[in-house]
């Protein structure tokens, strides 16, 4: 009975094998507290999984120029290079909305 | 709970804690690589539980939790301001169950790091590859003067931790009549979530606005001036509550007496008819038993690089009870932007690698200075090599232009959307 217990509480990482977050993934992860995890929004703040790259990079540099208003995300873009955005870009529009 | 129970009878018969750590079971069957055991299932350790697993299935995790459900601080003050109910701030554990943790209600009483071991307080003992300690915070109750009593009696509150007490201080400002004054106090910084206080005074005026126009807000604050909005706060201050509202600065309570609800500042007493004191704050109480505090009796110093102890190796620590980095505030922003950091470090050396050497993260703090108006303050940090810490990234981050109804929505949809990325 114990050791079926233990089996069982194992049993889900038997399964695994060695994983690499995906590219991008731990810049991305910093975006999830306001855009959902992996991007899927509960709503109000804009859903990025699934945005096209192109789309993401335009947005993102339109902020970051103040091109584009914002109230939170022209501060926010300020804090990251071509290089990290492109990154960003990539993981979202990978991901399944 | 049986199975929890025949799980610690497990390993208590077999003695074998430190095999377990090292061998993950593998002579059970069982194929983990590691495993990872988090305690306290709050916006850092639920989040850095979910992430692991999301980021690497292999490692086992493990969440020591010693409530029944997550009752959240942020949005609290609403309920005190009376926009929002208890049940909107609650979240349960399935979602992290969803993932493959594991939630052991039982609370952590000591760990033994050269053992590997975590002590529960119902007995057993909880092997672990890594630790993470996500305590939050507790009070130094002894730095007030009677308060403790005075809180164990339900008169004076400090409802600086979401649940029972948010909802009897509440109850304390529905049961004050018309013309009454509530006395807020605040301590010195650092404590958590800097703005926080200065929302609630807002939200308490907001609720007396409507029902009780004839009240006051008083605020004494231990710090020479408001911690952080301090303009924008002061201008809501100004234009939504005139006469209302009182801010004084410099003010520091060393003691309450509640029998006379009078609150003792270093050199005079102020009466109140609802008292809410927020005493000074340390890590949680596991951190001081994990001899995990490094900075003033108070704060746990961590490598920001993977939010490992800089004091005890291979336990990590994250959220409030960390001693911050310059220009970063105690929040369940940071919490969870932390949570990240430290489940890609850990599951980069689970697997043999080094952790990021470049961590970046931002941090969102929205507050209400009124039922549906809010301003933030936002920053993005990154580690700096020259000082060997996180500083923020020149020429980012800043604050509300002006207070807004844009930013409710924002606020809110952030409240639901980090909900979600710690418990869903």
């Amino acid at each position: 009975m114990r050791l079926a217990f233990v089996c069982a509480a194992l049993a889900v990482p038997v399964i695994a094998s060695a994983q690499e977050l995906p590219v991008g993934g731990q810049l991305a992860a910093s975006c999830a507290m306001c855009h959902g995890t992996g991007g899927r929004s509960a709503g109000g703040n804009e859903p990025l999984a699934g945005m096209p790259k192109e789309e993401l990079i335009r947005k993102f540099t339109e902020f970051r120029s103040g091109a584009k208003p914002a109230t939170v995300m022209h501060q926010i873009a300020k804090g990251y290079t071509d290089p990290q955005l492109n990154l960003i870009a990539e993981y979202f529009s990978a991901q399944k909305k | 709970m049986k199975r929890i129970v025949d799980r610690r009878s497990f390993l208590k018969l077999a003695g074998a804690a430190t095999a377990l750590a090292a061998g993950g079971c593998a002579g059970f069957g069982s194929q983990a690589k590691a495993r990872v055991v988090v305690i306290g299932a709050g916006f850092g350790g639920a989040t850095a539980a979910k992430y692991i697993r999301m980021w690497d299935p292999g490692i086992e995790v493990i969440v020591v939790e010693r409530e029944s459900g997550f009752v959240s601080c942020p949005m609290s003050n609403l309920v005190l301001g009376g926009s929002k109910s208890m049940d909107e701030l609650r979240r349960g554990y399935d979602g992290l169950r969803r993932h493959g943790v594991q939630v052991v209600a039982d609370q952590a009483t000591g760990v033994d790091a050269a053992k590997r071991v975590v002590r529960l307080a119902r007995g057993g003992d909880l092997a672990y590859d890594r630790l993470i300690v996500s305590p939050g915070i507790d009070f130094l109750f002894n730095d007030i003067q009677g308060f403790q009593a005075a809180m164990d009696a339900g008169t004076v509150l400090h409802a600086w931790k979401a649940g029972p007490q948010t909802v009897a201080l509440r109850k304390q400002l529905e049961g004050m009549r018309d013309g009454g004054v509530y006395v807020l106090s605040i301590p010195l910084a650092p404590y958590r979530c800097p703005p926080g206080p200065y929302e609630r005074a807002s939200q308490v005026a907001s609720y007396f606005k409507k029902a009780k126009p004839r009240s006051k807000v008083l605020v004494l604050d231990a710090n020479p001036d408001v911690t952080s909005k301090g303009p924008l706060f002061k201008r809501a201050w100004a234009e939504l509550y005139p006469g209302m509202l009182e801010y004084r600065g410099g003010a520091k309570a060393i003691g309450v007496d509640a029998r006379s609800n009078t609150l003792k500042l270093e050199n005079e007493d102020v009466k109140g008819d609802v008292l809410n004191v927020l005493p000074p704050q340390r890590a949680g109480d596991i951190a001081v038993q994990a001899g995990l505090i490094t900075a003033n009796n108070r704060w746990c110093g961590v490598d920001w690089r993977s939010m490992e102890s800089v004091a005890v190796k291979g336990v990590h620590v994250l959220g409030d009870a960390t001693l911050s980095a310059p220009l970063m505030p105690k929040s369940a922003s940071m919490a969870n932007q932390q949570a990240k950091t430290c489940a890609a470090a850990v599951v980069a050396l689970v697997n043999g690698r080094q952790p990021d050497p470049e961590p970046k993260i931002v941090n969102t703090c929205y507050s209400y200075v009124s039922d549906n108006e809010v301003i933030h303050v936002a920053s993005v940090h990154h580690w700096n090599e020259k000082e060997k810490t996180l500083t923020t990234v020149p020429g980012s981050g800043g604050v509300s232009a002006a207070r807004n109804e844009l930013e409710a929505k924002y606020a809110w949809s952030w409240a639901q959307n980090i909900w979600n990325d710690a418990f869903a």
